[in-house]
């Protein structure tokens, strides 16, 4: 994966694939420069003999073929350039995914466009599950809640035209200025 | 986040449009491979893309989705665009700048643009 956006859709994937109904996506920096990137759903969850095997990218969940990298790529390029890894998880709870990443390690990935990416997983998921965004960084954080958008809009999906482009702004507006500080 | 009231004046005009629409049959589809291969070959600006042009255009009919793998890999990002009573056209490497070719020749005109399709990328 070139940056880190394009990890956080196919992370997410996961948690959709996982049948979670309130994913939390969220990205915190603090003072150290120090970014963590954590996903936390409510899906089906993993059994620890899974849990033990999932960062190898010959496990997946997948029937048409034997390989799954999304995790195990998130994990290398978190722990190539200083940063953590962690996976939690437990049967009929949910996940919790997170990678941090040393914004001032010369070999930290890009950011790429993280905000387009979280509106891309409203645009492809308009119906199901949640999805809450955070941003947070020592100065200033902010959120977004696509169940508050839900009860506004009353029936109306999220992915008409007008809507998306309504939610589209509103993540720019909201988490841009924060994570755009980001390197 | 934004102000809801700008959204609850976009719901009641949603309302409005959705009421005049016409029932599903000739409703065209694009869709997109969105899979760890195509994420990582770039779909998300092509999917970015045929959203915004279908806003700009106005073009009710059409929806967009996506797909999971389909295990070629290497010709992602791939497009799939379904139009109703015609066979499926699949696209391959596409890119945004490609987008707008595909939405005015293909979707809006019914002219399918054959040499960014998979039969002519197969050919080569």
């Amino acid at each position: 994966m070139r940056d880190l956006s394009m990890h956080v859709l196919d992370i997410v994937q996961n948690s959709i694939k996982a049948g979670a109904k309130l994913i939390v996506v969220s990205f915190v920096r603090n003072a150290e420069g120090i970014l963590t990137f954590t996903v936390k759903d409510d899906g089906c969850g993993m059994s620890p003999e899974f849990l033990a095997r999932v960062t190898d990218p010959f496990t997946t969940t997948r029937t048409t073929r034997r390989v799954g990298l999304g995790i195990p790529m998130l994990k290398q390029s978190a722990e190539a350039a200083g940063g953590a890894f962690s996976l939690e998880s437990e049967v009929g709870k949910g996940t919790v995914i997170s990678a941090s990443f040393d914004l001032r390690n010369i070999d930290c990935i890009p950011m790429g466009e993280l905000c387009d990416s979280l509106f891309t997983l409203v645009l492809l998921n308009p119906d199901t599950p949640e999805f809450v965004f955070t941003a947070q960084s020592p100065e200033a954080e902010a959120k977004f809640d696509t169940r508050i958008v839900r009860q506004t809009l009353g029936g109306i999906s999220l992915n008409e035209p007008d809507v998306s482009a309504w939610i589209k702004e509103s993540i720019n507006e909201e988490l841009k200025p924060i994570l755009e500080v980001l390197p | 986040m934004k102000s809801l009231a700008e959204l609850e004046a976009i719901r009641q005009k949603t309302l409005e449009k959705v009421a005049m629409r016409k029932e599903g049959s000739d409703e065209i589809r694009v869709v997109v491979g969105m899979a760890t291969c195509g994420i990582a070959a770039g779909a998300r600006p092509v999917m970015l893309k045929f959203v915004e042009e279908v806003r700009t255009r106005n073009l009710n009919n059409v929806t967009v989705a996506q797909t999971g793998c389909i295990g070629m890999c290497r010709m992602e990002p791939m497009v799939d665009v379904i139009v109703p009573g015609k066979e499926k056209v699949t696209y391959v490497k596409v890119t945004p700048e490609m987008v707008s070719r595909i939405v005015a020749e293909h979707i809006v005109n019914g002219r399918v643009v054959t040499e960014y399709t998979i039969g002519a990328a197969e050919g080569k």
